[in-house]
This record gives C-alpha cells, structure tokens and sequence, in this order.
C-alpha cells in the first residue's frame, strides 16, 4: 500500500480556490435560506390565514420532498429548455438557499411555537400590535432555541453544497475531481477533500456554540 | 368622566351586560352581568371552571364575548360578539393593566426592561424617563435593588411583584390581576397580597379574580361569586361571608374553608409588616 499525496501538494492552490468557493456558496446559501425559511416559517404559524398558509407549506412539501441534486439539474439544465439561462453559481446558491429554506422555516416555526403562549398574551396586554409583540418580545426568545437545530441544517448546507460541482461550479469538490483525472490518486485527494469539509462544518459548529453562550450571558437562555 | 349630578352614580370602568362565551360546545359565560365602578376593588370568586378567569379576560381582549356588550374605560370592547378593531383595542388595553397567574415576565429582558418596555414603545417615553418611572414603580413594589436582574433569578413572589410594576408603568385606569398568587409557594403568597392592598388603598381601580379569601375580605370593596357560567350573587364582603342569600355560595365558602382553615390565616401575611424588601 502506497500513499502519494504529491498530486494534493501540487494542486494546493487549486484547492484552496475550491475551498473558498464551496464557502462562499454555503454562505449565499446559508443567508438565502434563512430569509426564505424565516418567511415560509411566519407563513405557517396561523392555519386560519388560509391563503399564506397554504402557499406556505406548498412551499415546503414540494421543496422539502424532492432532491436537492433533481432541483439543482432543474435550475441550470431544466429551465435554459424554457430560455431562461442563468449563471451557475446563481442556480448553486439559489437552488441549495430555497432547498436549505424549507427546513429553516420549520426550524423558525417549531420554535416560536415552543415559546409560552402567555409570553404573547402579556405583550398584548401592554397593549403591543401583534407584530411589534413578536419582534421585541417572542422571537428574541425563540432565536436561541434556533441555534443548536440551526446548527446542524447550516452543516447539511455545508456538506450538500458538493453538489453544486455537478452543475460545473469551480468548488473544493470539483477541483479535487479535476485533481483526480489526471493523477488517479482518487483516495488521497478524496481525504484532503474531507478534511476540508470537516473543517469548515466545525468552524460552524464552534460559532454557533459560541453565540449560544453569549446569547446566554445575556439572559436568553433560562 | 361626565359631570353629571353629585348623587348621580358614578360611571362604571368596567361594565358587562349579558355577557356569553364558548369554548366549542362547552358554554362557560352563560349571560354574565358585571360591573366595576371607579376606585372599587371587585373581588371575583368561585370554584374551578367557574368562568371567572374567562370573564376577566374579556375585560382586556384576550377573549373575545360571543354575545352581550362590555364596556371598559368608556370604549365598547364587544357588542354582540363584534370587538373592538385592532389598533383601538391596543388603544385601550394600554389603560388596562394585567396580572396573570403566572407571572409571564419577558425572560430575555431585565426586571428594568420588563417594566420600561410598555412605556418606551407604546407611551413613547423616552429611554431615561422611563427608567425613572420604572424604578421608582419597583421601589412601590420592594424590589429597587433587583433593577438589573432577570426574571430567572427571582423567587414567585417577586416575579409577581415586577409584573405588578410592569402593568403598573403603563399607568392603566384599571387593573386586571388573574389568580396573582396561585401559582406562589404559601409563604410568598403574603408579598404580593401586600402590595394588591397598597394599590387599592391608594384607589386603584381593581378587578381581581382570586382564592384569597382572607384578601377578598378584607380589601374587597364587592365581591362577587361566580358558579357554572353566572354570578350567583354580589355584595360587600360581610354579606358574602357572613350571610350568603345562595346555598351554592355556601357550599363553596365552606370547601374553600375546610381547605384552608379558618378565615384569617390567609389575612396574616398581608396584614403584616407594611414594608417589603428582597430577601
């Protein structure tokens, strides 16, 4: 058994370029599908809003129960067949942010659910609109009860951002593939690829902890 | 207030007329006519599931009456199962204060901040006027020294307190309180009957729905029973107590007391030492 990780070595800088566009589309897909989750989540707290809700978790049915690799093929060679031609690195945040939304929004729904209904009625009986009692009072209470399942979706955004290599985006993924095709030393270059990925999900791992404390500190978590 | 006659009667805060609610087909106001008249502590009892926690939260929105009228502050809150819109009703429940049964202080927030927060966005105080407001209201309530804590840091009887001086900075016309002490262990239960006393000795306007007989007694100005969805009667404390006209009254006066002793007991705490501090 002989290792060579002279082909990694040699197409460091290959990588590294690899690398930062895998968290430069984690990134894009992180803040997309935050916003789009925060929206679809809202969307769904009131069943008796019969429209939203039901645009709402269409939404969520249709993205959730379908793959990612299938919506990503759909977004850069499904549609240029209707004209609609778009950059691949739009179609790899776009396509990764609305799948990744569809779980935040369930993520933002389940914990702004879990905060007591009494915390609302006290706000209501200050006299708050409905929405100011939701900003200052019950979503400050439900973010931290977001992080640590937050947590594992922006480490899935992570990891499934490898797809987007199949959609001719220049990542860490599909550097290494590159890599391979000329030195065949798939192996070694599949586990600098891992090691990559891990640390860039424990970076998030490590940061979102880090806020949870602080956040802690300041009296959000009893 | 219209100025009308000296012997005129004065004109209600609250007043109900025929007031109806249900949860599905379970009818838990069945007709409810009540009224509070300004600088008056009506004090309403009554056994579980009597319907009087539901009618005291009709008085500030939190559930809306299916049929009948409620008048509070002036402002027709229902009539006929149609509520006041939105933003009047935010309007008016800025003037009504609310107490609840347990606690619902904002966790996030410090004792200050729970109490500044009302008069900051709804009174459009500033930061620093509302600070002073708030700490001179925490120090009515004996707990200046707790400005910077958070709730999770309190016992019972001082989470109630804070919530006390949080309805209070809203400085309401009327004050709602939801079983305030029935969430506190016994020995707390004293501190927070002592600063209700106050507030209504200072002529607060008061509507308390509570298991405090001793406090429905002595602080009560009318104290009503409620059982299955009507008030079965209504008068002065002594009449309640010591002549009531129903045999249901009774009955409930009577569990109520071979529950918790004999009447003063639940008295004492209040009565006791005027000035609270933290412990």
């Amino acid at each position: 058994m002989d290792f060579d990780f002279a082909p990694v070595f040699h197409g460091w800088r290959a990588l590294a370029h690899g690398a930062l566009v895998t968290v430069e589309v984690s990134v894009g897909a992180i803040a997309l599908g935050c916003l789009v989750g925060l929206v679809i989540g809202l969307g769904r707290l009131d069943p008796r809003r019969r429209v939203v809700y039901a645009l709402c978790s269409a939404y969520l049915t249709v993205v959730r129960g379908t793959p990612l690799l299938v919506q990503l093929f759909i977004w850069f060679f499904g549609l240029p067949v209707i004209g609609i031609q778009l950059p691949a690195f739009f179609c790899g945040i776009v396509g990764i942010g609305m799948y990744s939304g569809a779980y935040v929004s369930e993520i933002v729904r389940g914990a702004i659910q879990s905060i007591d209904r009494g915390q609302m009625e006290a706000a209501r009986s200050l006299g708050m609109p409905y929405r100011m009692a939701m900003r200052s009072i019950v979503i400050p209470q439900a973010v931290i009860r977001m992080i640590p399942p937050l947590g594992n979706e922006f480490i899935a955004v992570i990891k499934n951002s490898s797809l987007v290599s199949l959609v001719t985006i220049a990542d860490v993924m599909h550097e290494g593939q590159k890599i391979i095709s000329v030195s065949y030393r798939s192996l070694e270059v599949y586990l600098a690829i891992a090691v990559v990925y891990f640390a860039l999900t424990n970076l998030t791992g490590f940061a979102l902890r880090f806020a949870e404390r602080r956040l802690a500190v300041g009296g959000l978590v009893q | 207030m219209s100025e009308v006659g000296a012997a005129a009667p004065r004109r209600p805060i609250i007043s109900a007329r025929g007031l109806r609610k249900s949860f599905g087909a379970l009818e838990v106001l069945k007709g409810i006519d009540f009224d509070v008249l300004p600088s008056q502590v009506s004090v309403v009892i009554g056994p579980s599931g009597s319907g009087k926690s539901t009618l005291l939260r009709c008085c500030n929105g939190l559930e809306t009456a299916d049929a009948g009228s409620l008048e509070i502050c002036g402002r027709t809150l229902v009539d006929h199962g149609r509520r006041l819109p939105e933003p009047e009703l935010n309007a008016l429940r800025t003037r009504v204060g609310m107490v609840f049964q347990s606690f619902n202080l904002f966790p996030h927030l410090t004792v200050l901040g729970n109490v500044t927060i009302g008069p900051r966005k709804l009174r459009d105080l500033s930061a620093a006027d509302a600070e002073t407001a708030a700490r001179r209201l925490l120090d009515k309530v004996g707990l200046a020294s707790k400005a910077d804590a958070y709730p999770s840091t309190l016992s019972g009887g001082q989470k109630q307190r804070v919530a006390i001086a949080r309805a209070l900075a809203m400085e309401p016309q009327v004050m709602l309180f939801d079983e305030p002490t029935s969430a506190l262990d016994p020995e707390l239960v004293g501190e927070v009957l002592l600063v209700m006393k106050n507030l209504a000795r200072e002529g607060m306007t008061m509507m308390v729905v509570t298991h405090e007989m001793g406090f429905a007694r002595e602080v009560g100005d009318v104290v009503s029973v409620m059982d299955h969805g009507v008030v079965l009667e209504s008068g002065p404390p002594a009449q309640i107590f010591d002549a009531p006209l129903h045999a249901r009254t009774r009955e409930f006066l009577q569990a109520v007391v071979t529950r918790a002793g004999p009447k003063p007991q639940a008295t004492q705490p209040a009565t006791a030492p005027l000035a609270i501090d933290d412990h």
